[in-house]
Parts: C-alpha cells; sequence; structure tokens
C-alpha cells in the first residue's frame, strides 16, 4: 500500500514568484522523511506540492516532475482529487469539521469516496481509524460529541485518524505537533512511529530534535538570500544528517548556529 | 487581561477607562433605542389598529368583519413574498458561491459590485419596469405554462391578457430581494475558515463536496440572516407590488389568473388616499399583523437555526 516518492526538479511557483528551486529527492516507502529548515524557506510549500494541495491557491503552479510508484503526479490526466485521495495530509492547526461528531469527522473522507456505507462498516472504519490514531481508548464512549470537544492533542490525532480512514498510501504532516503541548506531542510522535509500517510519511517540523527522534531520513531546506528561492541543502539519513552532515550549512543550522 | 495594576498610577488608567465607559454607553444607547424603536411602532399600530378590528361591517368593503378583510391580503403578502424567496434564494446562494469559491477574482469583484448596485435601484422603478416591460413579455410564458401544465392548480385558464399577476409580482419581488441575500451570503461564504476549507480538500473532495462539508455548515446562520432580510423585505414592499398586481381578487393559487390577491403593504398605499377614519384604522391594524407575521417568521427562524446549534454543541 505505502508507495515512495521520486521527485525530479521541482520548481515551485507562486504566480512570477519562485518559492522553491530545483529539487531532487527520493522518498522511500514506509519510511518517515522530515524536512528542516528556518521559516520561509519553503518547505511546507514543497510538502503541499506532494498532494496537489498546493494549487489551492490562486496562481500557485509548479514545473519538473513528481512521480509516485513511477506515475506521474502532475500528469495531463491527472485528477487533483484523485491524488488528495490517495495522499492524506495533516495540517499544522488541528482542524476536525466544527458541526460534525467525533465518529462523523472519522468518516469524512470515506464518505466522500463511497456514498452509501453500512453502519456495521462504518463502525468498523471508525474503530480501526481512532485506534490507529491512539484515541479510541479517550473517545470510544463519547464517538456522537463534537469534534471540537477534544483537547488540541485529541483534535490532532483525530485529524490523523480522519486522514487514514482512507488508508491513503502516503500522509504528509505539515508541523503536525507545532500547536500542541509535549504530552500531546509526544503521544503524536509515537503515533507516528507505529503509522510508520503501513504508510510512507513526509512530515515537516520546526523542531529538530523532533526531526532526530522521528524520521529515518532528513531533508534541510535553506534561502540562499532574503527573497531568493528556497532550495534543498542537503538530504540524507537523519542519523548522518545529526551526526556528521556533509554540508556546512546543514551543520550550521543543526547546531544551532543560525535558524 | 483589562483589569489594571492596583500600583498603577490613576493618570495612566484614566484614559482609558473613560474611553470604556463612554463606548459602553454608546453601545447601550444603540441598543436601547432600537428596543425603543420596535416597542413604539407596536405600540402606536395597537393604539391605533385595534379599534379597527371593531368598525361598521360596511367599512370593510363587503368583507363583513376585519378577518374577511384582513385575510385576502395576508394570503397575498405571504403567497407574493413566498414565490420571491423560492426563486431569489436559489440564485442568490448560486451567485454568492460563484463569486466566493469558483469565479476567478478579476470576475468575481465586478460581478458582486453590479450585484450591490441592483440594491441601490429604488423600488418605484422596479415597479414602472414590471408593469411597463416585464409583465406584458411574461405573456407569451404564462400562456405556455397554462397550455402545457394548466392542470396544476397554480396556472388555471383564463390567463391574464396583460401579466399583471402574482407571479409577475412575485417575480419582481425576487429581484429585488435578489442583491441582500446575494451579499450578505457571499460575505459569509467568504469567511469560511482557510483551515476547515483545506481539511475537506485534503480528504480529496471536489469542491461542492468541499462547499458541502465546509462551507455550508459554517455559513447556516449567516444564510439564514440573509433569507430572512431578503423575506422581510418581500413581505413589507409596497410600490413595486401595488403598480404592478392589479389586486382585487380572492384568495386563489392560480399564479396567473385576472383576479389577484394583493399585498397588506400595497393595498395601504392604494388605499391611503381614500381613508375615512374607519378605514385608516382597519389600514393600520393590517399593518400591525404584517408586523406580527414578519415577527414570527424571524423568531421562527433564529429558533430552528439556534435549535441546531444546540445539537451540535451538546
Amino acid at each position: 500500500m505505502a508507495k515512495s516518492i521520486d521527485v525530479s526538479d521541482l520548481n515551485i511557483y507562486y504566480g512570477d514568484f519562485m518559492a522553491v528551486e530545483g529539487v531532487n529527492m527520493t522518498i522511500k516507502a514506509k519510511s518517515v522523511t522530515a524536512f528542516i529548515g528556518p521559516s520561509g524557506c519553503g518547505k511546507s510549500t514543497f510538502l503541499r506540492s506532494l498532494n496537489r494541495m498546493h494549487e489551492v491557491i490562486p496562481g500557485a503552479r509548479v514545473e519538473g516532475k513528481v512521480m509516485v510508484d513511477g506515475q506521474s503526479l502532475y500528469g495531463a490526466n491527472v485528477d487533483p482529487v484523485a491524488v488528495r485521495r490517495q495522499i492524506g495530509m495533516v495540517f499544522q492547526r488541528p482542524n476536525p469539521f466544527p458541526t460534525m461528531s467525533i465518529y462523523e469527522n472519522v468518516l469524512a473522507g470515506n464518505r466522500l469516496n463511497a456514498k452509501k456505507m453500512k453502519k456495521n462498516v462504518a463502525d468498523e472504519i471508525v474503530e480501526r481509524s481512532l485506534k490507529g490514531a491512539n484515541l479510541w481508548n479517550e473517545v470510544k464512549d463519547r464517538l456522537g460529541r463534537p469534534g471540537l470537544g477534544l483537547s488540541g492533542g485529541q483534535q490532532q490525532r483525530l485529524c490523523i485518524a480522519r486522514a487514514i480512514a482512507v488508508e491513503p498510501e502516503v500522509l504528509l504532516m505539515d508541523e503536525p505537533c507545532s500547536a500542541l503541548d509535549p504530552i500531546s506531542t509526544s503521544a503524536v510522535e509515537d503515533l507516528i512511529h507505529e503509522l510508520k509500517s503501513e504508510y510512507t510519511i513526509v512530515i515537516v517540523t520546526h523542531n529538530m530534535q523532533q526531526a532526530a527522534r522521528v524520521s529515518d531520513e532528513t531533508g534541510f531546506f535553506n534561502l540562499k538570500a532574503a527573497g531568493q528561492p528556497g532550495h534543498l541543502v542537503e538530504f540524507n539519513s537523519t542519523q548522518k544528517m545529526f551526526a556528521n552532515p556533509d554540508n556546512p550549512d546543514t551543520e550550521a543550522y543543526i547546531s544551532g548556529r543560525f535558524g | 487581561m483589562s483589569s489594571t495594576p492596583l500600583t498603577a498610577p490613576p493618570q495612566e488608567s484614566a484614559p482609558t477607562q473613560t474611553g470604556d465607559r463612554v463606548f459602553s454607553g454608546i453601545s447601550r444607547a444603540a441598543g436601547l433605542v432600537i428596543l425603543a424603536a420596535l416597542a413604539g411602532v407596536f405600540i402606536f399600530l395597537s393604539i391605533e389598529g385595534i379599534p379597527g378590528l371593531f368598525q361598521d361591517e360596511g367599512a370593510y368593503k363587503g368583507n363583513g368583519n376585519f378577518l374577511g378583510y384582513v385575510d385576502t391580503l395576508l394570503f397575498g403578502t405571504v403567497l407574493s413574498a413566498t414565490i420571491a424567496v423560492l426563486v431569489a434564494v436559489p440564485l442568490a446562494f448560486g451567485i454568492a458561491l460563484v463569486v466566493s469559491h469558483y469565479a476567478p477574482t478579476w470576475i468575481a469583484g465586478p460581478v458582486a459590485s453590479i450585484i450591490d448596485l441592483l440594491a441601490a435601484v429604488p423600488s418605484v422603478v422596479f415597479g414602472l419596469w414590471g408593469i411597463n416591460v416585464f409583465a406584458p413579455k411574461m405573456v407569451p410564458i404564462y400562456v405556455w405554462l397554462e397550455e402545457n401544465l394548466g392542470f396544476l392548480p397554480f396556472f388555471k385558464a383564463p390567463v391574464n391578457p396583460v401579466g399583471t399577476t402574482i407571479l409577475t409580482a412575485g417575480l419582481v419581488l425576487a429581484i429585488m430581494i435578489l442583491p441582500i441575500i446575494t451579499a450578505i451570503s457571499r460575505e459569509v461564504f467568504n469567511q469560511t475558515p482557510v483551515l476547515h476549507e483545506e481539511a475537506a480538500l485534503a480528504l480529496g473532495a471536489t469542491r461542492w463536496e468541499m462547499i458541502r462539508l465546509a462551507v455550508f455548515p459554517y455559513a447556516r446562520s449567516g444564510m439564514v440572516s440573509a433569507v430572512m432580510l431578503g423575506l422581510g423585505r418581500a413581505l413589507g414592499e409596497t410600490m413595486a407590488v401595488a403598480m404592478v398586481l392589479s389586486g382585487a381578487g380572492g384568495i386563489s393559487f392560480n399564479l396567473i389568473g385576472t383576479s389577484n390577491p394583493t399585498s397588506i403593504a400595497a393595498n395601504i398605499a392604494s388605499q391611503y388616499k381614500e381613508n375615512t377614519p374607519a378605514t385608516l384604522h382597519i389600514l393600520i391594524a393590517t399593518g400591525l399583523v404584517l408586523f406580527i407575521v414578519t415577527f414570527l417568521v424571524n423568531f421562527a427562524a433564529r429558533w430552528i437555526v439556534a435549535r441546531n446549534e444546540r445539537k451540535l454543541t451538546r
């Protein structure tokens, strides 16, 4: 189910402004890949280009190739809606649908895919997804309550449950812990470790310790100068990145000399 | 947040406190003025209108009593407003969605301003246009409706030869209430948090599914407000209905016939000039009925929205 992603010579634009330039990388299946870098270096933009959420913003477009298991993501006859059904996304701030119950929130994606669902099938999906997101024990007695009644960390895990309910091939996470307290963060990080056995996970984080804790491979993005597009400086195994990076800029960033 | 530390020198904290007091005074006064105006209208209508319920039989123009007089008018009011809302609401929400979520900005902006301009057209102008242009143009359509859908109670012969029917009045009203419903719902659609829209899109929702999943639930309360304001205008609209509608008939569901019920507001406008003290009381009493109906409709809509929201937060 999990798939690998090959990116070659990817440029990302907002209108005429080039936000990210010349990215080449291979994201392995069933592993966690983390992107780190200073604010505004294009790591979130790059992440959003991996499930075509980028183009939701008017004027945004990409050049170059993104291949998911050998299939081009930006091919002429590829429907972005279909892409997003295969590549799920979790956002910076928890965003459960405010008018829906916990139960309905988990099923939101499945309801889009298949209009009619039997009650027992739906129950099964909800239980499996919430268990997968380590949330089942906390909410199993109040599935009918609104999703907004949960704490921030629980809401974020609800969003993860919603994303994995449709059994995507890849899960993208855009700073999933930046709005959470340390305990909730730790719960989400544990979850990422578990999800890795089934999904390809790509995570953007501001927190270098988090990248070191959860990821197998790490990409470091940086700006050449203010106003210049962001680019990928180094892409290596996490172990190597944090112990002995190839690029002096990476080392400077990781050791806290800037950023 | 707003509490000042006890050690703060009084001259520093004084200006903000004065500002707060002034602001709170102004807001409270504004709120009370609204209530006072509403109460004033109600009291005036009651004092002047209640005698209208007990006039001599002759004053009711052959309708026997007040109930017999007002029921036709109330029927005409509600029927024309219902037609207007049924036609205008889907159109208005559609335009608002196109402007807020579908059209590119270079076309959405001008379209939005043109719709807003429609709100600035005086109702007399709509009335003139309705009777001189719109009503005659509708006659062939009414004939067609009678020929093909004549089995329905709404489209019975004889067709009104000049088109001054309740359906024409309702359609003119629909055009008049379109801008206000469009403008308000466009604003609330635009306020939908991007976070919720992206949540839906990232799950693989198409644009329409995203609108159903994220935009409508968020905007529901505002959409009801928009419809209520439009309905309020349709119920109370005077000039356009008085000009377009040849209303002297009784209660009838035939929308294209020659004898149509008129509306309360239009009736007041046309009867006011030739009033006697007795008929004036009766006209004001019909105004009171209109006031109460509008009030009840608003309350009902608010109640439905509030009940839905309670269900969600339970």
